[in-house]
């Protein structure tokens, strides 16, 4: 494979296609609503009108709108169609041509899509997933060439320093010094790894990326291989998550096929090969040192840091890893440049983030906008509020790892900082909203239970305190706490958040500390004097 | 090797590179409480009970290695209502009826409650239904007394060089397996070595026909072990 090979590809991809093409969400949202179904329906009528020389049905990534799917979007008319059933495709096919349609029609110019700003979505909805073809005519695969043949590693890392990336995982750790100092690492084989753990509550982000667009991660994950010299990566992905594993597997199969992975690339010295390790769903696997232990067959339970992974990871051997999400950023600072990417954002966090909006919100789905955005924005904004004229009462950031924030606190900007001032985190971006009608006490109990049950045992504070913490909750919301409860629970929320080994019981508490704060009337309320 | 500069509890102290906060406390006398940490197998900073304030951040001594110029302070006012509810919380996980125990007056935990002043629980007993397996011919374990510290794991593993122990399930749920989760006796690893009575802290591992308070453990041997190998080469 060289770069003439590549835009060979690409120019075939453009002469391949039809004028008009309808583009059907097949990601799981959709998926799950009938949309290989519509997708064959599709096909169907546009055989039946014979317009087959005209129009080309494509399956494509998530659109994000995903609450109003399953959605069809006709390309380059940019019409968009929601809540679409199979019994429609006949009419939106006829439609192209002036026809009346049966489907609901989207707005594309609604403040959901109009103020996002898609990089690490950008092919979203767009390209057919598992056609490397249409990635490649979309401009993949470039960056990794420009990468290996005009850039030096260290040059590689340095740009991604300078784009201010930070990583999406969660704890928001600059990557280009976590390249650097994996790069830097004595070691005889680096490995580069890939966190699709994805366990959080209301968390899809990492599972549509990879469902949409796993290319791109695999092209992220192969500059950062050229950059730190790593032979091997591991994509770690949780069982719960089929149609991801299924669309990456074909990927990986593709771009051995083009010699986009393998040895060699791109007639370069580097070798990269990529595989899946398949996780059994645990939170705490999320967690970089028990996925470490889990892909190496052991059993997932982290250990004491430091070391890090960057110094001695899997196996021992220097390793970098990063969330799904900061990988997919990788290719367009390559082909932009640094100083595109970190004009976008703010100060301190740099770029964008994408969100999986839930919970009593009108518009759920997946938005990337800039860092900075206000709360208000994305939850107002974007979201479009609380459904049937409800009030929002407050955000859930972070997952169980994350707090709560309430309404009043809306003008905060999304970035790092800000959050972690509010009591919260940024967290992987899970973004669970509450109206009037949520009492908080028990979402706290809610997330309390989730971190008692996903707890691995090892240490003592996390594995007995959050159930401790859990009874204590159950007890004030049945009625028959008294404050001397209200103490132990500080108390004990105060433990788990110092003494706890790893991030999931230190961050445990984080809801019940913040629901505290924020809502102190409603623990009040169900107390006995 | 390079020596360290520090300060514990306001004394200045000078510790090995590559040595533990608790290694270098010991050495100059001042000592820690500690439960999953035993002398000779790897540290894996379980029980939290060794936690100490480094500048102002916790951190537990036995995972933690020393450094130039650490401030470290190992017994606040805070450590010790940290390390006292830890052991409340042990206390309240599973049951622990000291009175009938075959490792009382020789037990860890035990030992641990007394010295941190612990004097009852505040919290919910969660009295889980734990079973007793004395298929072995010489030994047996009762899950009510094991507070997972995995030293158990560790004796077989590292000092007989078996696994034959190894932990099932998680959080509160998790349980000390041997082999693929069969009875003791059933476990063809198990050499009968003993290695684990001798590491185990509480009465959770005995020798069968054992009454109560006789079953001491002397884990101090499995250092012993370690060393003299390590001597003989
Ligand atoms: C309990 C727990 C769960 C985690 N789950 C995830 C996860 O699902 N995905 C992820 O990328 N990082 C997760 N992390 C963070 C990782 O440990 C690690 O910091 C991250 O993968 C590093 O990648 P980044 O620098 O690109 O963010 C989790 C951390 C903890 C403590
Ligand atoms: S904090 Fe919880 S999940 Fe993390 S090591 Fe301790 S018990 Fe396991
Ligand atoms: S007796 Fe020895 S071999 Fe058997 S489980 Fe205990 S330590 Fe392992
Ligand atoms: S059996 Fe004893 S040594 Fe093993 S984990 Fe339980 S308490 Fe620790
Ligand atoms: S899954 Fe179809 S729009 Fe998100
Ligand atoms: S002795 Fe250090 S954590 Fe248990």
């Amino acid at each position: 494979m060289d770069l003439h090979e590549l835009q060979q590809i690409a120019r075939r991809e453009r002469e391949r296609r039809r004028r008009i093409r309808i583009h059907c969400c097949t990601s799981l949202g959709c998926h799950a609503s009938n949309a290989i179904e519509i997708k064959r329906r599709l096909e169907e009528a546009v055989i039946a009108a014979g317009l087959e020389g005209e129009i080309e049905v494509a399956g494509v990534g998530c659109m994000g709108f995903c609450g109003h799917g399953p959605m069809v979007e006709i390309d380059p008319e940019n019409i968009l169609y929601e809540y679409v059933s199979p019994d429609d495709a006949p009419s939106i096919v006829a439609s192209i041509h002036g026809g009346a349609c049966t489907a609901g029609r989207g707005d594309k110019n609604h403040p959901f899509f109009a103020r996002q700003y898609p990089i690490v979505r950008k092919n979203g909805g767009k390209i057919d997933p598992e056609r490397i073809e249409e990635y490649i005519a979309a401009g993949g695969y470039r960056s990794l060439y420009r990468a290996i043949n005009e850039m030096t590693p260290a040059e590689v890392i340095d740009e991604i320093t300078r784009s201010g990336l930070r990583g999406r995982g969660g704890a928001g750790y600059p990557t280009g010094l976590k390249w650097a100092t994996v790069a830097k690492s004595r070691g005889d084989r680096r490995f580069v790894v890939c966190n699709g753990d994805e366990g959080d509550p209301g968390a899809f982000m990492d599972r549509s990326v990879l469902e949409s667009d796993p290319h791109l991660v695999l092209e992220g994950m192969s500059i950062a291989a050229y950059a730190v010299g790593a032979d091997q990566g591991y994509v770690y992905v949780r069982g719960e998550y089929p149609l991801a594993i299924e669309r990456l597997q074909k990927a990986i199969n593709q771009a051995k096929k083009h010699s986009l992975l393998g040895s060699q690339i791109f007639d370069s010295a580097l070798d990269f090969r990529v595989d899946i390790r398949v996780g059994a769903g645990a939170f705490v696997c999320g967690e970089e040192t028990a996925l470490i232990a889990s892909i190496e067959g052991g059993r997932g339970q982290p250990r004491p840091r430091p070391p890090y992974p960057a110094e001695s990871g899997l196996w021992g051997k220097p390793t970098l890893i990063n969330n799904v999400e900061t990988f997919a950023n990788i290719a367009s600072i390559i082909e932009r440049g640094s100083a595109w990417y970190s004009g976008i954002g703010t100060e301190s966090s740099r770029g964008t983030k994408v969100f999986a909006l839930t919970g009593k919100i009108c518009n759920t789905g997946l938005v990337e906008v800039p860092m900075g955005m206000t709360l208000r924005e994305i939850v107002e904004g974007l979201g479009g509020g609380a459904p049937d004229g409800g009030t929002v009462k407050a955000v859930q950031t972070g997952g169980p790892s994350g707090g709560c924030i309430p309404a009043s606190l809306f003008d905060t900007p999304v970035d790092y900082e800000s959050l972690a001032k509010v009591g919260s985190i940024m967290g992987s971006g899970g973004m669970v909203v509450m109206d009037e009608a949520t009492n908080m006490v028990e979402l706290a109990k809610f997330y309390m239970e989730f971190c008692m049950d996903e707890s691995c045992g090892k240490c003592i504070p996390c594995r007995v305190g959050t159930v401790q913490i859990y009874r204590l909750l159950e007890k004030i919301t049945a009625g028959e706490a008294t404050p001397a409860d209200v103490d132990q629970l500080r108390a004990l929320c105060q433990l788990v958040r110092d003494t706890s080994l790893c991030g999931l019981g230190q961050s445990a508490p984080n809801p019940v500390i913040s629901t505290l704060k924020y809502f102190p009337e409603e623990y009040d309320a169900l107390i006995k004097p | 090797m390079a020596a360290k500069t520090l300060k514990i509890n306001g004394t200045m102290i000078s510790a090995r590179e590559g040595e533990s906060i608790l290694e270098a406390a010991r050495d100059s006398g001042v000592s820690i409480p500690t439960l999953c940490h035993l002398d000779g197998l790897s540290d894996v900073g379980a029980c939290r009970l060794c936690i100490v304030d480094v500048g102002g951040r916790l951190r537990p001594a036995c995972t933690t290695a020393v450094a130039e110029g650490m401030d470290i302070q190992t017994n606040t006012e805070q450590l010790r209502a940290y390390r006292r509810q830890i052991v409340e919380l042990l206390f309240a996980e599973r049951g622990h009826v000291c009175a009938v125990c075959v490792a009382s007056g020789h037990c860890e935990l035990q030992n641990l409650a007394v010295s941190l002043g612990m004097d009852h629980v505040r919290y919910d007993y969660l009295a889980p239904t734990c079973t007793v397996d004395i298929s072995h011919q010489r030994f047996g374990i009762d899950h009510n007394r094991c507070v997972l510290c995995t030293r158990c794991v560790r004796a077989c593993d590292e000092v007989e060089g078996v696994h034959t122990w190894d932990i099932s399930g998680r959080g509160t749920s998790a349980r000390i397996i041997s082999d693929l989760n069969q009875p003791w006796g059933d476990a063809e690893s198990c050499t009968s070595c003993g290695k684990c009575l001798l590491a185990c802290p509480t009465g959770a591992l005995f020798q069968r026909g054992s009454t109560v308070a006789e079953m001491e453990h002397a884990s101090g041997r499995i250092a012993v072990i370690v060393e003299s190998r390590r001597v003989r080469g």
